[in-house]
């Protein structure tokens, strides 16, 4: 069926995928694809952006209407920092890895957030380096084997966690195993404006799906807690209830929540006690899952949004890329002025 | 040796008055504030119609190490720093000894009285100052008096020289924005220390400033801010950047002078002034903005260019347009901060793994800094490359006279971009379009930019192997393919990129070569040499890859020596690979020794080989 934009989902491809049949990636890919068809995104404003790695790669496997660039690893977020500051009108999806994120790319992760660039980071965290054939990355468990490299004695970082304390206005995490939810909270993550992060366990079927690891299909299945069920309005819908404000959200109530571009989420809360709307109260939920090893899913963190790196610079409203020759460069008056004044 | 000895002796005649022909060199502590008097007594010659320059050699450090600055008055317009000095003003007490045994035989010290001293030397005039006694006098309170005792040898050098006061009043206006307040409380210490000096000095040396008309209409300005000016003009649009030194004063220089860039309805910028978190994010940005559609930009040094290697060959590779400028300053690693250098010629040209051969541009003054500012977009642009632009710290932190600067004789050209419509067009007339493929036989392929609101527009930009459909491929043939053209590209930039500036007369057989702020001193060098009976052409390269004339020059001369201030003649070998013919009659010579160049050097490195050369 079309989509607004008179296009079918298949439109929303990408190039064939040259992963390993199976890989948790690939299912996010698909929800990418499912999400901008649902949207009606016109792909020509969008960039897909990545680093280096399996999960990196994925962007040429999707949105093949949209520009791309795999750039190096780790450093995709200062290119997508240029980039909307570039072009403040573009939709950026950026897909990362937790080698790519958590590792040689942590500093720029952090400085992204910290800025708060528009984009949609999705981290396909499998708990290893799979491009490079199977050693622990920063995600890695404690305590955690492979094949290889036998036990991984240091902590994992917690991505979320990470972003939380960076400041993101909008934090999530999910399973490639679990579509509907990754699928909403993309389109979310979309409608977001600022640094959205969804942290999606993503498992590597060749390095790193042993069941008793905490990255594996197995583990996820039948561990993932959903915090809420997460339901995505488009924009023109009207909400049914009043906004609950924080404290109120009780189990089994629903809270809606309006983004940016008038689009809503509903989340029904499930059996935790948590509020994604309460910094604290996110923090200790990811402390206690850490803790208690939990697998718990959802939007973890959401605070209304500020202001996007841009506008923190103070640049104009129209695209800079967009601006003609009379705003780039300044009258020959201003030079006769400028060269009077070093006289 | 026969100029400076020939200066000797002209001091040695004290009767015979040294007229606007000397330097001066001021030694303070870093971070006393001697910048502002340096800055006025800089001000003042040029505001008396004297070519003046300056240079600063400072410490790698905020306050306490020695810092000297050196003025140099000439009348017959050379601005190369000179390797005698004529006079000090030792205002440190850590090297007074040492500034004082540097100077020629008939040199002059002003010193000050409030130190326990002795007179070293028989041979120079001594000056004493009482500074701290002048300083109560001034009644100036005493968070600023550390500062303004420095206006003392301002007054001094005045008194001695023959500045007028007035003269020195307008240029400290200039130097604090018209302002009164400070300008006054400086003028007071400066005009108590002139009287102090004519009523208790009796003049015994022969130095002398006297007004002439040599600077009307000319500019007095750094090389950064030059540089920051011409990206302004040149449409600037991204700028990111991690602060080093001596780069940092480029994007000061943009931040500055942003009005020129700012919407006068909202006020708001049309530039985006991006601090990243280091230089590996700074090219980042800029790579991305470029990608999108921007002009961008990232100004910085040897150790922030070595972060950046990696970036730099994808942007080679993907055919991204940005400009990065390069402030050379002595390197390896940390290396010597605040001193000159030409030393990543060789790094830069090659930044990166794999084939990579980067555009550079090489500004050899400050006009040129403002020209190559614009004109780095523009090659950029059209090359779909990244430009390089290699100054240096002697270029870009020091004050220097120039004409003023010549507005870009050209509308912006944003080379081979298509939008929406043009796509169209093209797909409709070529059949179809490939982001990496030769249509036009140049080698550069054109472009679309994220945005462009046509189904075909997008491509995938990668670092990985591609064809010239931009779709990834592990294919030799597609590989060899690419890298052909990327050579060919970057070999065509030879005749567009600037052309080296030649001074040939056929009938001299030997050759000067050099590059960026050697200029001056190759220019009075060649002055010297003539008089000494050694006649050169000269050819001043002002890219890479390599003019064709470079290569001509080269070998329509029996002797050629290529001269540039690094240690290990990166230039010159980049000469011998480009060169297939015999490059033996190719004097090497490096400089290298921390201080912007000197004619006196060049003077010594080539009469030492013709004198060699002509006893054999
Ligand atoms: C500068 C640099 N160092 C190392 C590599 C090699 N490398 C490629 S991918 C990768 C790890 C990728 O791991 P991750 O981000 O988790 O992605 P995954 O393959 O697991 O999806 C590494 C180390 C590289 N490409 N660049
Ligand atoms: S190695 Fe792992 S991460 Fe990479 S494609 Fe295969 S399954 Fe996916
Ligand atoms: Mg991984």
């Amino acid at each position: 069926m079309p989509n607004e934009l008179g296009l079918e989902r298949q439109d929303y491809r990408g190039a064939t995928s040259t992963l390993c049949p199976g890989c948790g990636h690939d299912s996010i890919s698909n929800q990418i694809i499912s999400a901008a068809y649902d949207l009606s995104l016109p792909m020509y404003r969008v960039i897909k952006l990545s680093g280096i790695g399996c999960s990196s790669k994925t962007p040429a496997y999707f949105l093949k209407g949209s520009h791309g660039f795999n750039a190096v690893h780790g450093r995709m977020p200062s290119v997508a920092t240029g980039a909307t500051l570039a072009n403040n009108d573009l939709v950026a999806v950026a897909v990362s890895g937790d080698g790519d994120t958590g590792s040689i790319g942590f500093g720029q992760f952090k400085h992204l957030i910290r800025r708060n660039v528009p984009l949609v980071y999705i981290i396909e965290n499998n708990g290893v380096y799979g491009l490079t054939k199977g050693q622990f990355s920063a995600t890695s468990d404690e305590g955690q084997e492979l094949k290889y490299y036998g036990r991984n004695e240091l902590p994992a970082i917690d991505l979320c966690l990470e972003a939380i304390i960076g400041g993101a206005t909008f934090v999530a995490r999910s399973f490639s195993g679990d579509a509907k939810q990754v699928q909403t909270l993309i389109k979310a993550a979309i409608s977001h404006r600022g640094t959205a992060v969804i942290d999606i366990i993503s498992p590597c079927v060749t390095f790193n799906n042993d069941p008793k690891g905490n990255k594996s299909y197995d583990y996820g299945k039948k561990n993932e807690i959903a915090l809420h069920e997460i339901d995505y309005m488009p924009k023109g819908y009207v909400p049914e209830r009043e906004e609950i404000t924080v404290g109120d959200y009780e189990e089994g109530s629903t809270v809606e929540v309006q983004m940016h571009d008038g689009s809503y989420i509903a989340l029904k809360k499930l059996s935790h006690d948590h509020d994604p709307r309460n910094r604290a109260s996110a923090i200790a939920t990811l402390e206690k899952a850490q803790t208690e090893q939990l697998f718990l899913t959802g939007l973890i963190y959401y605070e209304e949004p500020r202001p996007v790196y841009g506008e923190t610079l103070g640049i104009v409203n129209t695209p800079l890329a967009h601006l003609p020759e009379e705003k780039l460069r300044p009258s020959q008056d201003a030079l006769a002025t400028l060269m009077q004044s070093y006289m | 040796m026969a100029v400076e000895a020939q200066t000797n002796v002209q001091m040695q005649a004290a009767n015979k008055p040294v007229v606007n022909d000397f330097a001066l060199m001021v030694a303070t502590k870093n971070g006393s504030g001697s910048q502002t008097s340096n800055a006025v007594i800089i001000r003042s010659l040029f505001r008396m119609g004297i070519p003046v320059s300056g240079k600063n050699l400072f410490p790698s450090n905020i306050k306490g190490l020695p810092t000297w600055y050196t003025i140099r008055a000439s009348k017959d317009g050379y601005v190369a720093r000179k390797s005698v000095i004529e006079v000090a003003v030792t205002f440190n007490q850590d090297t007074a000894a040492e500034d004082i045994a540097n100077l020629p035989p008939g040199g002059v010290v002003i010193i000050p009285s409030d130190w326990k001293w002795g007179k070293s030397r028989a041979d120079v005039v001594y000056y004493e100052v009482p500074v701290k006694e002048l300083v109560t006098q001034a009644q100036i309170p005493t968070d600023f008096r550390d500062r303004i005792s420095n206006m003392v040898y301002v007054g001094a050098v005045a008194a001695l020289f023959d500045i007028p006061m007035d003269i020195i009043r307008r240029a400290l206006l200039d130097q604090f924005n018209n302002k009164e307040k400070p300008t006054q409380m400086n003028f007071g210490v400066a005009e108590l220390a002139y009287q102090w000096m004519k009523a208790n000095t009796v003049k015994s040396d022969p130095f002398r400033f006297e007004p002439m008309n040599a600077t009307a209409g000319k500019i007095l300005i750094e090389g950064n801010e030059s540089a920051a000016l011409g990206s302004l003009f040149g449409g600037l649009t991204v700028v990111a950047w991690y602060p080093i030194t001596p780069s940092t004063s480029v994007v000061d220089g943009v931040l500055e002078n942003l009005s020129l860039r700012r919407d006068p309805e909202t006020g708001k910028s049309t530039v985006a002034i991006a601090q990243a978190e280091d230089e590996l994010s700074a090219i980042g940005m800029i790579i991305g903005a470029g990608w999108a559609g921007a002009r961008s930009m990232t100004a910085t040094s040897g150790p922030g260019l070595s972060l950046m290697a990696e970036f730099a060959g994808l942007a080679y590779y993907a055919e991204i347009p940005c400009v990065i400028w390069d402030i050379t300053r002595m390197g390896p690693s940390t290396g010597l901060p605040t001193r000159t250098s030409q030393g990543d010629i060789l790094f830069t040209h090659f930044l990166s793994h794999g084939d990579t051969r980067h555009p550079i541009l090489l500004p050899g003054s400050v006009k040129e800094c403002f020209e190559f500012g614009w004109r780095a977009f523009e090659y950029s642009d059209q090359l779909q490359t990244p430009i390089f632009v290699l100054s240096d710290l002697d270029l870009g932190m020091n004050l220097w006279m120039s004409d003023p600067f010549d507005y870009p004789d050209q509308p912006i050209n944003r080379g081979k971009l298509l939008n929406a419509e043009q796509l169209s067009a093209f797909i409709s007339e070529k059949g179809d379009w490939g982001r990496y493929k030769d249509y036009d036989g140049d080698g550069v392929g054109y472009r679309t930019i994220p945005g462009t609101n046509h189904p075909r527009a997008a491509y995938f930009t990668r670092g990985t192997g591609h064809n010239e459909m931009a779709v990834y491929s592990e294919r030799g043939d597609d590989w060899v393919k690419n890298m052909t053209r990327l050579r060919f590209k970057i070999d065509s930039a030879r005749a567009l990129l600037p052309q080296p500036v030649i001074d040939h007369d056929p009938a001299k057989k030997i050759g000067i070569i050099s590059y960026g702020s050697n200029d001056p001193a190759i220019v009075e060098g060649r002055d010297q040499l003539a008089a000494a009976g050694v006649q050169t052409n000269y050819l001043r390269i002002r890219a890479l890859p390599l003019a064709e004339s470079v290569r001509e020059f080269v070998l329509s001369h029996d002797r050629v020596y290529l001269i540039e201030n690094n240690f290990d003649g990166q230039m010159a070998q980049i000469l011998r690979m480009e060169i297939a013919e015999d490059t033996r009659h190719m004097v090497s010579l490096p400089c290298g020794d921390t201080l912007p160049m000197s004619a006196q050097w060049v003077f010594d490195q080539i009469m030492a080989v013709e004198k060699q050369a002509t006893r054999e």
